[in-house]
């Protein structure tokens, strides 16, 4: 058996193989659920109730949502140019962390702390890649490596400020900084909703981001250093500078989840701020294809299945693990099926 | 291994009714014809009339529609590589298949030997690639590292594994396309020799006095069908040009040259060696105006470093380079635009385009940054549109249109495109690296008149190619290069392809200036 390469796939061969994966992921969750003892039509019923079956679930899967889109948009536009940023996890933590420090250490009113607060996190996120991406254009270090082991870095570095300087004096010995005021939170996007603004900041830069790919000239030198970086570089494309902006837009988006969560949902810091919102990421980005407005579809996707798998467990006693199951045999599908759009198998 | 078949003057090889299918090309349309022993038949046609489709049927690396191949009266299992090992097919490839770092003797011992025991007869293997040596009249050193050896010895390690492997039927695919004069007629040599003693040859070529001269039968291919099968006594070469190309071909006419101010100079200009590149050592260039220079030299020699100084990814490490008489500052590829230096890459796909862009994206890669593509950091993509239709307009680039993909695209049309981007922003000077490498003869003769017409309106041409005859019908001057040394300016007609070949293979750059 070989793979043979088709030059022009014909539209059932485009969108045939996503929607198959979509439905060879319902088939091994429902053999799962099966293996766990319950009615998959039943389970996944209840994943869907749990994700979109009343306001409050819908408002808590696009509150999710919301870190997903920006991390998966921060992926999203690094591997557009073959910049594999899998530190998605600490850019978000510096957001996070500049956030906290901006938001109760300088004492200003509200208004002016709320985008004083985006601009300090998106400055705190393309630093931290900017360090592996400098490395990587002037001595070809691989930023898949300094970008992962930024992730713990950061992640002690959170805990040794929140067990030093930012521990809140209040906070009965727990490791978590200050609240920051009430009135720098980020108000609700509609009154009287438990959603904030940062989805619709969210939602605001996926399409950010889609004009500047489509439309801009930055765009265009992204594209083309991902797609040949070679014939760019003959081109006169100055390769190391577009990486390095594609770093800082990327590490710029990645914060901007810290950020939301911060001072749109909780408030203060602790060290779960992110259950791995950095790497999920990456999946929500390579179900998307890495097309940003994509980005929005697969993160509510995957945010509500994760949502409604918290609520089917409890109600029908499957593990919810199963949800981490379910995304992680989507992407694998939808990997395996984005080969067969593009190639063909032959015998012989 | 010859069957009582072959030894009665029977075929060695038949292939009958080939038919090899890509989608909607087809590549190979009911193809048969015999090899019989102690013949050399020469397979000739243009680059995608289906000749190494044919031969990759053949060897077993594609599995054919329809048809069979039988090898000494046996017929072979389709899509088995091995099998044609076995039965005695030997093939040599364009790129070879060597690993650099063993020597010739491991090279050519590696796969034959037992796994638990690779020492295993050594002595007798060295004796038996000594024999070969000398038979065929293929001097190499069995124990010299491959890494060393010059392309021309490559490629006779290559047709040793062959015959160490006792193969009777010999494929060589373009096998002078990388060699001097010099080194052709050796090859030339060994093959009568393998001939002479009972062995076939399949030669794959274009070049029609090659095979005038080694061939005793001539198989033309067009468009994936056996146009012509004849002996070569029978035709000449402006029959086998016209069977070939299926219509008239005249060759460009590059006489009349005026040629003016110098537009680029390197003075004594070296540029540090690159992993397995060569650099450039003490080169001295002047490129003039209205004047075709051409770089001939057998590949490796530096011509990709001085290529990549032209088109500015390269720095000069000792030396100046100057535009028009003015010493250049810090350089890039930006700056060689800037300066009027139009490139054309050696290799279309990697360098040249971008694959899954479309036409238009390709169209603008050189001055996309510029107004009107682009202003203010934004994309005009209509000005851009407009941009590639001209080009597509001017040039004759077959596309279903601008939205395209340039993957889709033929060579030419891909070439087209390239040649069309450089010559719409007015060049000074033309890089021309390898322009019409892999191209079929139309697109060759349209890619070579704008050359000659660029040059005409007053530019500066440098044509880099390792196809001898390509220089010398293109070229007002010549240069030879080997290990990145430049032989003095020779004039049109001053110096036959023997005496360049010498240079070529390295001869006479000591007394060189």
């Amino acid at each position: 058996m070989r793979l043979e390469a088709i030059a022009r796939p014909s539209p059932l061969r485009r969108f045939g193989p996503p929607v198959f994966a979509l439905a060879l992921t319902f088939i091994i969750g429902g053999l799962l659920a099966l293996a766990a003892g319950a009615d998959p039509f039943a389970t996944f019923g209840l994943i869907l109730k749990g994700a979109a079956g009343s306001k409050f679930a819908l408002l808590e899967t696009l509150n999710r949502a919301t870190p997903l889109i920006f991390t998966g948009l921060a992926v999203a536009v690094a591997f557009r140019a073959k910049l594999w940023n899998i530190g998605a996890e600490a850019q978000l933590y510096a957001g996070a962390l500049a956030t906290v420090i901006v938001g109760t250490k300088l004492g200003l009113p509200g208004p002016v702390l709320i985008p004083l607060m985006a601009l300090a996190a998106i400055a705190a996120g393309a630093l931290v890649l900017l360090g592996p991406v400098l490395l990587k254009t002037r001595l070809g270090v691989d930023e898949v490596v300094t970008t992962l082991l930024f992730n713990f870095i950061m992640l002690l570095f959170v805990s040794m400020l929140l067990e030093g300087p930012l521990k809140d004096p209040m906070g009965m010995g727990w490791p978590k900084s200050e609240p920051i005021p009430r009135g720098a939170r980020l108000p609700r996007l509609v009154e009287g909703l438990r959603l904030h603004w940062g989805f619709g900041l969210a939602i605001l830069s996926a399409v950010a981001v889609w004009v500047l790919q489509a439309r801009t000239t930055l765009g265009y030198e992204i594209r083309a250093v991902g797609q040949n970086a070679e014939a760019a570089a003959f081109a006169g494309v100055p390769v190391g500078r577009v990486m390095v902006k594609t770093a800082l837009i990327s590490g710029g988006l990645a914060a901007l989840a810290g950020f939301s969560e911060v001072a749109g949902l909780r408030g203060n810091l602790t060290l779960d701020v992110s259950p791995g919102f950095g790497y999920t990421g990456i999946i929500v980005a390579m179900l998307a294809l890495l097309h940003p407005l994509g980005v929005i579809a697969t993160a509510l996707f995957v945010a509500g299945i994760f949502v409604g798998a918290d609520s089917m467990s409890r109600a029908a006693d499957v593990p919810t693990y199963i949800a981490d199951i379910l995304v992680a045999v989507a992407l694998l599908c939808m990997v395996l099926a984005l080969a067969f759009t593009r190639f063909r198998m032959v015998r012989g | 291994m010859s069957t009582d078949n072959a030894a009665q003057g029977g075929p060695v090889l038949r292939l009958s009714g080939i038919t090899k299918r890509f989608g909607a090309l087809t590549a190979n349309d009911d193809i048969s014809f015999e090899l019989v022993r102690g013949e050399v038949v020469a397979l000739l046609g243009e680059n995608g009339a289906g000749k190494t489709t044919l031969m990759n049927i053949l060897f077993g690396h594609y599995t054919a529609d329809e048809g069979s191949v039988e090898v000494f009266g046996k017929t072979l299992p389709p899509g088995h590589p091995g099998a044609a090992l076995k039965a005695g097919v030997g093939m040599v490839h364009q790129h070879f298949t060597l690993a650099g770092h063993l020597t010739v003797l491991e090279n050519i011992l590696l796969g034959t030997e037992p796994l638990w025991k690779p020492m295993l007869g050594r002595r007798a293997a060295r004796e038996k690639v000594a024999k070969l040596s000398r038979d065929f009249g293929l001097a190499v050193h069995p124990d010299a590292p491959v890494s060393t050896l010059s392309v021309g010895e490559r490629q006779r390690v290559e047709i040793l594994k062959a015959l160490y492997r006792d193969a009777r039927i010999l494929i060589l695919d373009e096998p002078t396309a990388v060699l001097t004069p010099q080194e052709t007629d050796a090859l030339f040599e060994t093959m009568r020799k393998a001939v002479a003693k009972g062995l076939s040859v399949i030669f794959i070529s274009h070049k029609l006095h090659e095979v005038m001269t080694i061939s005793s039968r001539v198989l033309v291919l067009r468009h994936g069908k056996l146009v012509g099968s004849m002996t070569t006594a029978e035709t000449d070469r402006h029959g086998l040009a016209h069977m070939m190309v299926g219509a008239e071909i005249e060759a460009p006419d590059p006489s009349g040259a005026r040629p003016g101010a110098v537009l680029l100079s390197l003075d004594a200009v070296s540029t540090p060696a690159d992993g397995s590149r060569t650099g450039l050592d003490g080169v001295t260039l002047n490129l003039k105006a209205g004047q075709i220079t051409g770089l001939a030299g057998v590949s490796g020699n530096g011509q990709g470093a001085l290529a990549a100084l032209l088109s500015g990814l390269v720095t000069p490490s000792d030396g100046t380079m100057s535009l028009a008489g003015e010493p250049v500052g810090p350089w890039s590829p930006r700056k060689a635009l800037k300066a009027g230096i139009g490139r054309i890459p050696e290799d279309r796909h990697t360098t040249g385009t971008i694959a899954d862009f479309t036409l238009t994206e390709n169209a603008v890669l050189e001055n996309y940054n510029l107004p009107p593509v682009s202003r203010r950091g934004w994309m005009d993509w209509r000005a851009a549109e407009a941009q590639a239709l001209e080009i597509i307009d001017t040039h004759d680039v077959r596309c279903p249109g601008p939205d395209t993909r340039i993957r889709l695209l033929s060579g030419g049309n891909m070439q087209k495109l390239i040649l069309g981007r450089v010559l719409e922003n007015g060049p000074k000077i033309i890089l021309a690296n390898q322009p019409v490498r892999g191209l079929d003869i139309g697109a060759v003769t349209y890619v070579q008149e704008r050359l000659i017409a660029a040059r005409d309106a007053g530019a500066a041409v440098l044509l880099i190619s390792e196809d001898l005859d390509e220089i010398i019908a293109l070229s007002d001057v010549i240069r030879v290069i080997s290990e990145g040394r430049l032989s003095p300016e020779f004039a049109r007609g001053s110096k036959t392809p023997a005496e360049l070949g010498q240079w070529m293979a390295g001869q006479g750059y000591d007394n060189a200036a």
